[in-house]
């Protein structure tokens, strides 16, 4: 079991109120992402639930019992931390012990569990080395060993693959999917990386200065965006949102469209501009056009076959079906 | 080619320190060396220019029969590990506690460093005129306040009253290195540890002092350097007497108070010796923490 709700919670640092009272439900086995800009509290927030900031006001309730003034070590809840807090003085074998050293538990149930985690973490080779003596994918395994053998409500995850490479992160993300597809446990997992967030969550909690913007699937997120926020914030590249006349033919304050929902041509259109830097990738480019209509440059996906020289005259069409409207308030407008 | 240059430039600049160094630490080594195998009594007309009698091993035979002398050993031992355990163990509490966020904190730090910046032999007569004196001292009228008789320490409790002194001098230098210590330990490693179920005194065992061990070596190996070698406090508070003579301060009884150079030289040598096994059973036991 790991239902986790939060219920009018609030957190104040002196005078600044870094998180204003809010609520939120966590089902039980649900992996849910707290993503948003750096400095927009979600690490607070996961450190409230873990118990280790005391919150302001509100209610922490776990599995139906109000946890607010339970230390974090009796909440039954586990940790993964940004820079890894593996303990340096300490093997793999003893650090993944460490915690079930700490309940007490029977030797043989230690080794069984340690075994268990080091196989399902294909850490079994190393369990007798320093944490020093790993690679940072490794280390980051060994803090989930950690993790996973006390058989936790909830796993929390601050940050966990921000100090990887491009290569590793990738792998990683697979990894901890899978693993929450076979452990079946409810996760908190909190990024500033949209893609993570995107890719991993059952449901995504987007949050800025503290509070909570939307929730909802990623694919939710990304079709219908409850505001200009949130609709800048999910998707890569960034949604590209006009006002001015464009917007008021539309009958709103804003409008948005996605690179990949915006057909390019060099005949005909209803925007016309000029390219500006392409960015390959391969499989897509990305132009950045210039249209007269517009302040700002365009951001416009093709596939990876059209080549435009810089500087050429080409002619943008929205998708019309794919038009996101917004008033001034910045909320989604039908 | 750059750095071939800068480093042979670096080596000839270097030469002048190496050499002084070398020559302020050979020149008394040999000389000891030497005298210790010599007759030498000043008061007796021995000199230099007459020439001295070579004695072979007589003066290490008598300084090592003489009845001060492995009492004198031992003295020593006990200060320098009497100390060593009070700076170790007050200092690792005090950097935690100074480490706590606290309201000026840092007139606090200064204040806790100050006793380092007192010379020895000020803070041996503050100790023994202000606190430690049996009539006037501010022990004794503590203790006649709770109508206790007061202590004479420094005859009474004498080794232990100059441990207590020198710990005093030396506790600034054991809390600073440690506070610098404690200060790096990394914040998420306790958090992991609070929610691994971890409480406070394990976190401390677990984590902290683990932590620190290499702090703690570098505090053992520095301070018993200093240590070995502590005279000003025995010289100004007991002159040696009430079982306070430790090795140092027999040599320097011998060569000043008896006049025999020969005799204090070959205590010397011993000395060297004892500095020598003390260092190598230091770097066994703690050694190993300087490394990786």
């Amino acid at each position: 079991m790991g239902q986790i709700q939060l219920s009018k919670v609030s957190k104040r640092f002196g005078d600044v109120e870094v998180i204003p009272p809010l609520d939120l439900e966590i089902e039980d086995g649900e992996f849910v992402v707290f993503v948003g800009p750096s400095g927009c509290g979600k690490s607070t927030l996961l450190r409230l639930i873990a118990g280790l900031e005391d919150v302001s006001g509100g209610q922490v309730i776990i599995d139906g019992e109000d946890a607010t003034a339970i230390p974090p070590a009796k909440r039954r809840l586990a940790m993964v931390f940004q820079s890894y807090a593996l303990y340096p003085h300490m093997s793999v074998r003893k650090n993944i012990a460490f915690p079930l050293r700490m309940a007490k538990m029977d030797k043989a149930e230690i080794d069984r569990r340690v075994n268990g985690a080091a196989e399902v973490l294909n850490l079994a080779d190393y369990l007798d080395r320093r944490p020093g003596q790993l690679s940072g994918g490794q280390r980051q395994r060994v803090a989930i060993g950690r993790a996973i053998v006390r058989e936790p409500a909830a796993f929390l995850f601050d940050e966990p693959l921000s100090n990887l490479d491009a290569a590793l992160r990738v792998g990683m993300r697979m990894e901890i999917s899978e693993l929450h597809k076979k452990l079946e446990t409810t996760m908190i997992y909190v990024t500033h990386d949209q893609v993570e967030a995107m890719t991993m969550a059952d449901k995504i909690v987007v949050l800025q200065a503290g509070v909570i913007e939307q929730v909802g699937s990623p694919l939710e997120l990304y079709r219908t965006p409850r505001n200009t926020f949130v609709a800048g914030f999910i998707g890569s590249p960034k949604m590209n949102l006009m006002t001015g006349p464009e917007a008021a033919k539309h009958d709103a304050h804003t409008v948005g469209i996605r690179p990949e929902h915006v057909a390019i041509s060099d005949e005909a259109g209803d925007w016309e501009g000029v390219v500006g830097v392409s960015e390959h990738l391969g499989s897509d480019t990305f132009f950045h056009v210039k249209c007269d209509a517009f302040p700002d440059p365009l951001t416009v996906r093709a596939g990876g076959d059209l080549e435009l020289s810089y500087g050429a005259k080409v002619f943008l069409t929205p998708d019309p079906a794919h038009l996101h409207r917004f008033d001034e308030q910045g909320l989604r407008l039908g | 080619m750059a750095t071939q240059h800068s480093r042979s430039a670096a080596r000839l600049m270097l030469t002048p320190a190496v050499v002084l160094l070398l020559g302020w630490m050979l020149v008394p080594l040999t000389l000891t060396l030497f005298f210790s195998f010599k007759k030498y009594l000043p008061m007796r007309g021995d000199s230099l220019d007459r020439g001295l009698d070579w004695v072979g091993f007589a003066n290490y035979t008598r300084f090592l029969s003489s009845s001060s002398f492995w009492p004198s050993v031992q003295t020593t031992l006990i200060m320098v590990g009497g100390v060593l355990l009070i700076t170790v163990v007050l200092g690792v509490l005090l950097a935690l506690l100074l480490d706590q966020p606290i309201w000026g904190q840092g007139v606090v730090r200064i204040l806790v460093i100050a006793p380092f910046f007192v010379m020895p032999t000020v803070s041996a007569l503050v100790w023994k005129n202000m606190l430690m004196d049996p009539v006037n001292g501010i022990l004794a009228h503590l203790w006649r306040f709770f109508g206790a008789e007061p202590v004479s320490w420094l005859s009474d409790a004498s080794l232990s009253s100059i441990i207590l002194i020198v710990s005093w001098q030396w506790l600034p230098f054991a809390t600073l290195i440690l506070l610098t210590a404690v200060q790096s330990l990394d914040s998420e490693q306790l958090e992991a540890a609070e929610m691994d179920g971890a409480p406070v005194l394990k976190r401390f065992w677990h984590i902290v002092l683990p932590h620190l061990s290499r702090a703690i070596t570098i505090v053992i190996l520095i301070q018993t350097i200093f240590l070995l070698s502590i005279f000003a406090e025995i010289f100004v508070t007991t002159g040696g007497a009430f079982g306070t003579r430790t090795l140092t301060y027999l040599i320097f009884q011998r060569v000043i108070d008896s006049q025999n150079i020969g005799l204090g030289s070959a205590g010397g040598v011993y000395a060297i010796i004892l500095a020598n096994i003390v260092a190598i059973f230091l770097m066994r036991i703690v050694g190993k923490n300087l490394d990786a």
